[in-house]
């Protein structure tokens, strides 16, 4: 117990600090170039007491720039991996990822819908992705339910139907699209250009409540694992508990692909990852998964925008997150499936 | 804790499972489902856990009735051991057996008070070495002993083990039943689907015997173990015996080759008598008795695999004392029996005796296996001796 105790300590003292450093080293690179201990200074100037002799151009750059895009991602990865995290462990799959219950296709319908349509509704894209995202979630489960149950096979499987559908009306709208076809396949494609100190507000929110909820239950999705029926034998109220960890990380998923669009990838590699590494108990991967999911989106944004032609960042996550997919695959015996 | 499973009926995608199933185990007792295989052990064992929940019909434990309480509580109440499980991913042993511990922990409690506890169940159920290992590495036996102690961590009044020795070695088989039977002489009560019906006989109170979703007998294991019995819910010929060992009931099931018996009507339409000793005839007795309209055995020593075999298959045999001669009323009876037969066999490993000679002086015809002689070919012989009137017949080994 106290050892293990000591080893999640060290994890998460570890995993944080890899995300400060990638937080910092990101904000150095860009097209003005500014040291990394500037940075540093410039952040901790923040706090009250402490102040810094930066240039203000590179205090604007820094503070008005480059970080609230790099706190977006860390808010964004991190519920991605949280969400994912539970999605693996509640479908008892490790290649289930948070987008499985069509949460992602209903945020896509919504948002590209705002896009193509004729008329500019302010914050209309985040909130109708967001709200697209809860009622795909929402309807998969009540078509997934029968007699107050919902078993996980059929849950995945109305998944599949559904994105299948919800792929049709995106594709529907995308034809229809005129000159706004270009920036909806941009945000199809997940990115976080358009980041904002107010967006990344709303997806730290949301991420770190979800992020408690979750972690609540982290020792019953250690029981889950076993399956429904142990679970139950083992004094786990199945449904109730499936119910809440499926509202709570479709809600968190939504939230981050509303202000960042559907960035792949991030949900499935990282709690896949950090299983390997620390094993799959909840109440360790949870927590070092999310920390790492802010790392690697962070990384991936820096290098999708720092490129000469910038990229969103869905395609990076997806260019390093399928080889490293298959590099598992190949490696490990795969017998968990 | 006693349990009582009160008129269940239980009926999945559309089939009758279990109907009106009535079970009752005794605070403090073990009991053990037998039955052929899909005869609903595991469904009613499911049921009992409330992982099913009946179409008709409850389920008490104590007095409470399982499918109304809680998940918790009624994981506080009853502990079950599954024949399967998912253990796919990589949690030490360890990891799994504190698992048991959930039902006893709150939320955001802490974790440390309970590990003398989870010492205690890893010990109990021998695992105590693998407490380290991942359970994806360990073979199906250790994980079937690995969930068995996870059931004991949980330190409930009632067990429920479905086919807990399925997939083990001889020796934790019995290392397994043991533990369960000293856990229920130390007041737990126990339900455990044994599909092995010896290992159910030797470490059960008392059996259920189910088939086809309804239950048969419910007793004593000798009582439930009859051939009648086991016929009418596996299909099967068996003969029960008392292990010598163990003096409990052994089951043998006969390799019946259907063809020669010629489903049922006997080969032999006469009185054939059988004079035993003490594991004489008990080899020839089954196939004799499918085979002959009117077979009688006597006389058999009391409490020998002769005497066994021809009460197992219903043949009422003359039993005598060890140690006695030609005066006891058994012998007396035996010679009547061999007199009034068409056909007197007797063995010719039984010792030359008094009694053997006497009823072979009364008898009309007689034949006389030797130790080789297989059932077949002993019909054989009664059937050519009948049709050739008054002689004897020497058998020899081919």
């Amino acid at each position: 117990m106290v050892r293990q105790g000591v080893q999640t300590g060290s994890w998460l003292v570890g995993l944080t600090g890899l995300l400060a450093a990638v937080v910092v080293l990101s904000a150095t690179i860009g097209a003005v170039p500014i040291a990394w201990q500037e940075v540093a200074h410039i952040i901790a100037a923040v706090v009250p007491w402490f102040s810094t002799s930066a240039p203000a151009s590179h205090q604007t750059i820094v503070l008005q720039v480059r970080l609230p895009r790099i706190a977006l991602g860390a808010a964004v990865g991190f519920g991605l991996a949280s969400a994912g995290t539970v999605m693996q462990g509640f479908f008892r799959n490790p290649m289930a990822d948070p987008s499985i219950i069509g949460v992602s296709s209903g945020a896509a319908v919504g948002a590209v819908a705002v896009i193509v349509a004729p008329v500019a509704i302010p914050f209309g894209l985040p909130i109708a992705a967001f709200v697209g995202a809860v009622a795909a979630g929402f309807g998969v489960y009540l078509l997934a339910t029968q007699d107050g149950r919902t078993p996980v096979a059929t849950l995945l499987l109305a998944g599949v139907a559904i994105q299948t559908f919800l792929g049709a009306v995106v594709s529907f709208l995308l034809v229809h699209a005129g000159w706004e076809l270009r920036e909806a396949v941009y945000w199809l494609m997940g990115h976080l250009s358009d980041a904002s100190w107010d967006k990344f507000g709303l997806a730290a929110v949301v991420s770190l409540v979800c992020f408690a909820l979750l972690y609540a239950f982290a020792r019953d999705l250690n029981v889950l694992l076993f399956g429904e029926e142990d679970a139950h034998a083992l004094g786990i109220e199945v449904e109730t508990t499936k119910r809440i960890l499926l509202a709570v990380s479709s809600i968190m998923t939504a939230a981050a692909v509303a202000v960042a669009g559907v960035i792949g990838f991030v949900g499935l590699i990282v709690p896949h990852g950090m299983r390997l590494l620390v094993g799959p108990d909840h109440r360790i991967l949870l927590p070092t998964s999310a920390l790492a999911g802010a790392s690697f989106l962070v990384a991936a944004d820096t290098v999708a925008r720092s490129l000469t032609s910038p990229l969103p960042v869905g395609i990076v996550t997806a260019f390093v997150g399928a080889p490293f997919f298959l590099y598992l695959l190949r490696t490990r015996e795969v017998t968990s499936l | 804790m006693r349990i009582d499973v009160d008129g269940v009926h239980v009926t999945l995608a559309g089939s009758d499972v279990l109907q009106a199933v009535d079970v009752s185990v005794e605070a403090g007792r073990l009991v053990g489902l037998v039955g052929p295989n899909g005869a609903g052990k595991t469904t009613l064992l499911r049921t009992i856990t409330a992982a099913l929940d009946p179409d008709d019909g409850a389920v008490f434990v104590g007095d409470e009735d399982v499918h109304g309480l809680s998940s918790r509580s009624a994981s506080r109440r009853l502990a079950s051991v599954p024949q399967k499980t998912t253990l796919d991913f990589e949690f030490t042993v360890r990891e799994v057996v504190e698992m048991g511990r959930h039902p006893h922990r709150s939320r955001f409690g802490g974790t440390d008070d309970d590990s003398a506890v989870v010492d205690d169940a890893l010990e109990r159920a021998e695992v105590a070495s693998l407490a380290d290992r991942a359970v994806t590495t360990l073979s199906g036996g250790e994980r079937q002993r690995v969930l068995l102690a996870r059931a004991l961590a949980q330190d409930a009044p009632v067990l429920v083990l479905d086919e807990p020795t399925a997939s083990l070695d001889v020796h934790h088989q019995i290392r397994t039943l043991g533990l369960v039977r000293a856990l229920v002489d130390d007041g737990r009560t126990g339900i455990a689907a044994i599909h092995d019906l010896d290992l159910a006989a030797r470490y059960c109170d008392s059996l259920v015997l189910v088939a086809d979703g309804r239950v048969l007998a419910a007793g004593p294991p000798e009582a439930v173990l009859t051939t009648d019995r086991l016929r009418d819910a596996f299909g099967a010929d068996a003969v029960v015996t008392q292990d010598p060992v163990t003096q409990t009931p052994r089951v043998t099931v006969r390799d019946v080759d259907d063809t020669t018996t010629g489903g049922g009507s006997p080969v032999v339409d006469a009185h054939v008598h059988v004079v035993g000793g003490t594991n004489h005839v008990a080899d020839s007795l089954p196939a004799l008795a499918d085979a002959v309209a009117e077979l009688t055995v006597g006389p058999v020593l009391t409490g020998s695999p002769d005497e066994q075999v021809a009460t197992s298959l219903g043949l009422d045999p003359v039993s005598v004392e060890p140690y006695t001669t030609g005066a006891e009323p058994g012998v007396d009876e035996a010679s009547r029996l061999g007199g009034s037969a068409a056909v007197v066999v007797v063995p010719s490993t039984v010792p030359s005796g008094r009694v053997p000679e006497r009823i072979r002086e009364s008898a009309e015809r007689v034949v006389e296996p030797g130790p080789e002689t297989s059932p077949t070919q002993l019909l054989a012989a009664i059937e050519a001796l009948l049709n050739r009137p008054m002689q004897s017949e020497e058998l020899t080994a081919d």
